[in-house]
């Protein structure tokens, strides 16, 4: 099987990678990139734990074909902080402990920021339907909802 | 596995007509991926038509409007003008997955998958949708209702894709909804489908109706008997009772864990009453 070359922009750093033709960009990405903060929970688009931004849309990565993203500029949970300085989202997610065992945290995180950057004000059942697609068998939600709400209410302040 | 990304048509076509072996075509990938995964499907080649530009167009055509293959789910909800004409298309695709689905899960897609419980599809066959097949031998309109011959086989011939679906130009007081049944509240597969489509005149009479059922047969099927109880009618109690009765005598579903026949039968009369209502009062403007 010949393997396709792809060019691409991940987390504003341009980057080049070979991957075979039926390869999810998630195993790209973690297993040929080193980025292994998307996680792989189902690998079905179930579970979100794989969330990263392809051109500003919202995916999962296991439903994401490594040779689609020739081109496209990609986003990971990698490139959320600034250097050493937290989103105010991880922050609230640490301050709320909205997290346990962290494997869904990232996909959380990715999906929150994807929702904040679209709509700062969201309503607590927006925030609800808006990150159905990520699945947390540990903390029951209420604390991950309570973070957003939480850091929209401050980001809008500041 | 090749994977090709053509930027025409006319490439895709010729990719996936000179492929001996198995060809699928990649638009959103939210179910070929999930079929190559688990090995019930596994092409020989993989044609992303998502480098061709025209297909990721919503365009106005004949006062009505045509939804590229390549358009997600998320850009059909952000496009007022659809959203405006054709409420119910519109909320059956946003049913179709999570936020990360809408993302890249495309109403195209959704009918090709030819699957019976077809969020995006009752809707657009009770909206008339048709479908513009494009193959070796030039492209054909057809009614969206004759996509699937049954689960997970559509009537498409080799080398065919279709490139895009046209929803028709709506008179005045015209609207249309989709309700479906799922034990839960999101993220779920619809065990009962509904859309209905219906215009309405000056006075509240509706003179024009398309009624659809989802996941009760092996197809996503029109019930003509639903919509000639509303036409005459001011869509009134009678109407409504007279709809749900002609689709829960058309349903013909199967029992399986997630609903008996006896519940799905009666559920597509349930739906397809509050469906209508909904297409009433938006047509009305009072919903």
């Amino acid at each position: 099987m010949s393997q396709v070359h792809v060019h691409t922009k991940i987390n504003g750093d341009t980057t080049e990678f070979l991957c075979e033709a039926d390869e999810p960009l998630l195993d790209v990405l973690r297993d040929r990139l080193g980025l292994t903060g998307a996680k792989e929970g189902c690998g079905t688009g179930d579970c979100g734990a794989c969330s990263v931004m392809v051109d500003d849309r919202l995916v999962c990565s296991c439903l994401v074909l490594g040779a689609e993203a020739e081109g496209r500029t990609i986003e990971t949970i990698e490139g959320m902080a600034d250097g050493e300085k937290l989103h105010p989202l991880q922050q609230k997610f640490l301050d709320h402990a909205a997290l346990q065992c962290g494997i869904c945290t990232p996909g959380f995180l990715v999906a929150a920021k994807a929702l904040l950057d679209h709509n700062p004000d969201p309503t607590e059942t927006e925030v609800r339907y808006w990150l159905a697609g990520n699945l947390c068998r540990c903390t029951g939600y209420d604390k991950i909802v309570r973070a957003v709400m939480d850091t929209a209410a401050e980001m809008r302040g500041a | 596995m090749r994977f090709e990304a053509p930027t025409t048509v006319e490439d895709a076509v010729s990719l996936l007509a000179a492929e001996s072996g198995m060809a699928r075509v990649l638009a959103g990938g939210t179910d070929l991926l999930v079929q190559m995964k688990s090995g019930i499907s596994e092409p020989d080649l993989v044609v992303d038509i998502k480098r061709i530009a025209a297909l990721h167009e919503i365009s106005e055509e004949d006062g009505g409007f045509r939804i590229g293959a390549a358009v997600p789910g998320i850009a059909l909800g952000e496009h007022a003008g659809v959203k405006a004409a054709w409420p119910g298309v519109v909320e059956g695709t946003e049913l179709i997955g999570s936020t990360q689905v809408q993302g890249r899960a495309t109403m195209v897609g959704n009918l090709c998958n030819c699957s019976p419980a077809a969020d995006s599809v009752p809707a657009m066959a009770a909206a008339g949708a048709i479908a513009r097949v494009v193959g070796p031998n030039g492209s054909r309109d057809v009614p969206v209702e004759d996509i699937a011959q049954g689960p997970g086989k559509s009537t498409l011939a080799k080398g065919e894709l279709v490139d895009s679906v046209l929803l028709p130009a709506r008179p005045d007081h015209a609207s249309d909804a989709y309700l479906r049944f799922i034990p839960r509240t999101e993220m779920d597969i619809a065990v009962v489908g509904c859309g209905v489509n219906l215009v309405l005149d000056a006075n509240g009479t509706c003179t024009d109706a398309r009624v659809a059922l989802g996941a009760v047969a092996a197809r996503i099927f029109l019930v003509p008997a639903a919509a000639d109880a509303l036409i005459g009618t001011s869509v009134d109690d009678a109407a409504l009772d007279a709809v749900a009765a002609a689709c829960s005598a058309a349903a013909t579903p199967i029992d399986d864990k997630r609903g008996t026949v006896e519940f799905r039968k009666k559920v597509s009369g349930v739906l397809a009453r509050r469906a209508a209502t909904i297409a009433r009062d938006r047509a009305k403007g009072t919903a």
